[in-house]
């Protein structure tokens, strides 16, 4: 009785390299840009003394949350030394810091229209669900398609992933400011944006860094996913140990995502928390 | 001269406004209309003129639209009908611009749940009108200052509003809405989240302050007693409609509607004073059998008053002593309060009326104790203050 088929794979094989090639050009120099950005970060984490780096990055936890957790950094990282995994770190935290850049950069800007237009918003929902569901190895065919194997491309799909929950909280964040402050400003003759700019964006602050602290940690999560498409890094260790069963090697490279994890995620927190007080 | 003048002024939450102005102007109730078009009728061909310096206040119960109306005055809500004329101009018809433009220098606006920033200090808030009129930091910040003092908040400039009570962030809001020195204050249920007691200090300097300043209020509150008190004209509004206008005695004295009347009534139920209410309870007076009629005469003379109640060591009342009575005891030598002191007087209990009271005291020229059940003396009620109550819960 029923007998049809939707080609949905073709077309959009179709599609993909329609656009691809009519892309390629802009996504060339593009593509250049972002690589040059993200080899020269991971350059950058990698030039001086490994010592010197732990002890900056010690300093930064110190001075950005609390020195129990800068003791942590600092012993994390000499593990990671220890455990001969310093360079895979340093180009994780490249990648994922990077990404997480372009996410804000992108998905702040959205989330603030779309706290401003419903239409916009009802647009774009969809869209940030078809993101956060769709299984995060799919992004993986575009991202190569679009920019070919290598970080770009675990760029672009680490950008991807972690975009939404930005996006989301900054919305929502906006939109929870009680009615009456913006009441209150709009009495006194202040205009959208001048609205937005001294009481809702001021007043949604902690609820956008709680996006923050979720996009860092989904952009970390993805760069081990994108090791698939060349991102390297630990996610790379990872690939290969289960490539031969190696879990020795696993657990080592598991171990520096972990700490790497454990480091952004406290201390986007504490920065929030001091955020918070300051009211 | 009218500086605030409405003139039948709709507003409809939903769908199809204009349909269902149609129904009201054909006369079918906002229930009606709600089940045929489901719109709610928020307020219903209103009219009515301020006059530059009043005091005016719009009354009614949750719902009634009293806040729906005051939001249409600076636009808050768009009304869907009708015209507003502020200094003879129609803001309905204004553009984004003109709207802003009056809203920085003609109307201000206090808020019930008081909605001062909390990221900025009481002093940027207080200034906070006059940085979005793009005032210099340095002449905001003096005016700012200013309305600060004015509403008793000198000392707290650099503080956060967390700091503040809730009384005192009230009076962040005020001074932010008089620092722009705009002629018209719409105050939204301004007092009606403060307790009761920091809310008649709040309602006594507005008054104070109304007095120097002479602005234009438009006061919105749910409390007859508060309308009272700040009213020069009051307007009563049931379900989005206006359902009388006049001055306080005006209002109580011939309510238009059953609406209002039972509103008034409710009013005097709720004045039933008692004695412990109105009663003075830190009274001088004498102990027996310690003290002479020398004493008794000293502590009259410092407190300015001419009786004085006898208490015996337990604080238990014996009765009263006359100034005269107390003098010619001085004069014949005597050291006691035995002969001088009257027994038989009026006494009255915590709870008994303000009405009751009245009649205790009529004919005696006494100020009236207050006991408890055991003859314990609590304080003191004296006529005067009898007579001003029950004149205003007659009123």
């Amino acid at each position: 009785m029923f007998d049809f088929y939707i080609p949905l794979e073709d077309w959009i094989n179709a599609g993909f390299e329609k656009i691809s090639s009519a892309l390629s050009p802009f996504l060339r120099s593009s593509s250049e840009i972002l690589e040059t950005l993200i080899n020269a970060f991971e350059d950058l984490l990698l030039w001086p003394p490994e010592i010197v780096i732990m002890v900056l990055v010690s300093l930064l936890v110190w001075w950005a949350s609390s020195y129990r957790l800068a003791i942590f950094a600092f012993v994390g990282l000499l593990l990671t030394f220890g455990i001969d995994i310093w360079d895979a770190t340093m180009a994780t935290i490249a990648l994922a810091l990077s990404g997480t850049a372009v996410s804000l950069i992108i998905g702040i800007p959205l989330g603030i229209i779309a706290s401003q237009s419903n239409v916009f918003e009802r647009i774009l929902r969809p869209i940030l669900d078809f993101m956060q569901t769709i299984p995060s190895f799919v992004y993986l065919i575009p991202a190569v398609m679009f920019f070919g194997m290598g970080k770009v491309a675990a760029l672009v799909a680490t950008m991807i992933f972690a975009m939404p929950p930005a996006v989301r909280l900054t919305t929502l964040g906006i939109r929870e400011v009680s009615g009456e402050m913006v009441e209150a400003a709009k009495a006194f003759g202040s205009g959208r944006w001048q609205t937005l700019k001294d009481v809702q964006l001021p007043l949604a602050l902690p609820t956008i860094m709680a996006g923050v602290n979720q996009c860092i940690m989904m952009a970390l999560a993805m760069t081990v996913i994108a090791s698939m498409i060349g991102a390297g890094g630990l996610g790379n260790i990872v690939l290969r140990s289960m490539q031969s069963i190696n879990i020795g090697l696993g657990v080592v490279g598991g171990l520096g995502i972990v700490v790497l994890a454990i480091l952004l995620d406290r201390m986007t927190e504490s920065i929030s928390n001091k955020m918070n007080k300051n009211k | 001269m009218s500086i605030i003048k409405i003139e039948n002024l709709y507003k409809v939450f939903g769908k199809e406004p204009k349909a269902a102005i149609e129904l009201v102007e054909q006369g079918y109730t906002k229930e009606e209309i709600m089940e045929k078009t489901g719109n709610t009728v928020g307020i219903n061909n209103v009219s009515f003129e301020v006059k530059a310096g009043e005091s005016f206040v719009v009354m009614g119960l949750s719902g009634s639209g009293k806040s729906t109306l005051v939001r249409c005055l600076n636009r808050l809500i768009e009304p869907t009908s009708g015209s507003i004329y502020i200094n003879d101009k129609d803001i309905t018809k204004m553009d984004k611009h003109e709207l802003s433009d009056i809203r920085k220098k003609t109307i201000n606006m206090v808020f019930q749940n008081f909605a001062i920033f909390p990221h900025k200090t009481v002093l940027e808030n207080a200034s906070y009108g006059l940085k979005v009129r793009g005032i210099a930091k340095e002449e905001r910040e003096q005016k700012g200052r200013e309305a600060l003092e004015n509403v008793g908040l000198k000392g707290w400039e650099d503080s956060y509003p967390s700091n503040l009570s809730g009384g005192m962030q009230q009076r962040v809001g005020l001074a932010r809405a008089l620092a722009t020195d705009s002629e018209i204050l719409l105050m939204d249920e301004a007092f009606s989240a403060l307790d009761p007691l920091i809310r008649k200090d709040m309602q006594t300097e507005l008054l104070e302050l109304q007095d120097s300043l002479q602005k234009t209020i438009v006061f919105i509150t749910h409390d007859l007693d508060e309308a009272l008190r700040i009213g020069d004209r009051i307007a009563l509004m049931k379900e989005g409609e206006v359902v009388q206008i006049g001055t306080p005695e005006e209002i109580m004295m011939s309510p238009a509607t059953d609406y209002v009347k039972k509103f008034v009534e409710d009013v005097d139920r709720s004045r039933v004073l008692t004695a412990e209410m109105i009663m003075k309870k830190t009274a001088t007076v004498v102990r027996y059998p310690k003290d002479g009629p020398r004493v008794a005469l000293h502590r009259m003379n410092e407190s300015d008053i001419s009786s004085i109640f006898v208490l015996d060591k337990q604080s238990r009342l014996i009765g009263i002593v006359m100034a005269e009575d107390a003098l010619k005891a001085v004069e014949n030598n005597e050291t006691s309060l035995d002969s001088i002191i009257q027994k038989d007087i009026p006494k009255a209990l915590p709870d008994t009326p303000v009405k009751e009271m009245f009649a205790l005291l009529t004919g005696k020229n006494l100020p009236l104790a207050v006991v408890n059940e055991h003859d314990k003396f609590l304080g003191i009620v004296v006529r005067g203050t009898v007579m001003a109550k029950l004149a205003e819960g007659e009123g």
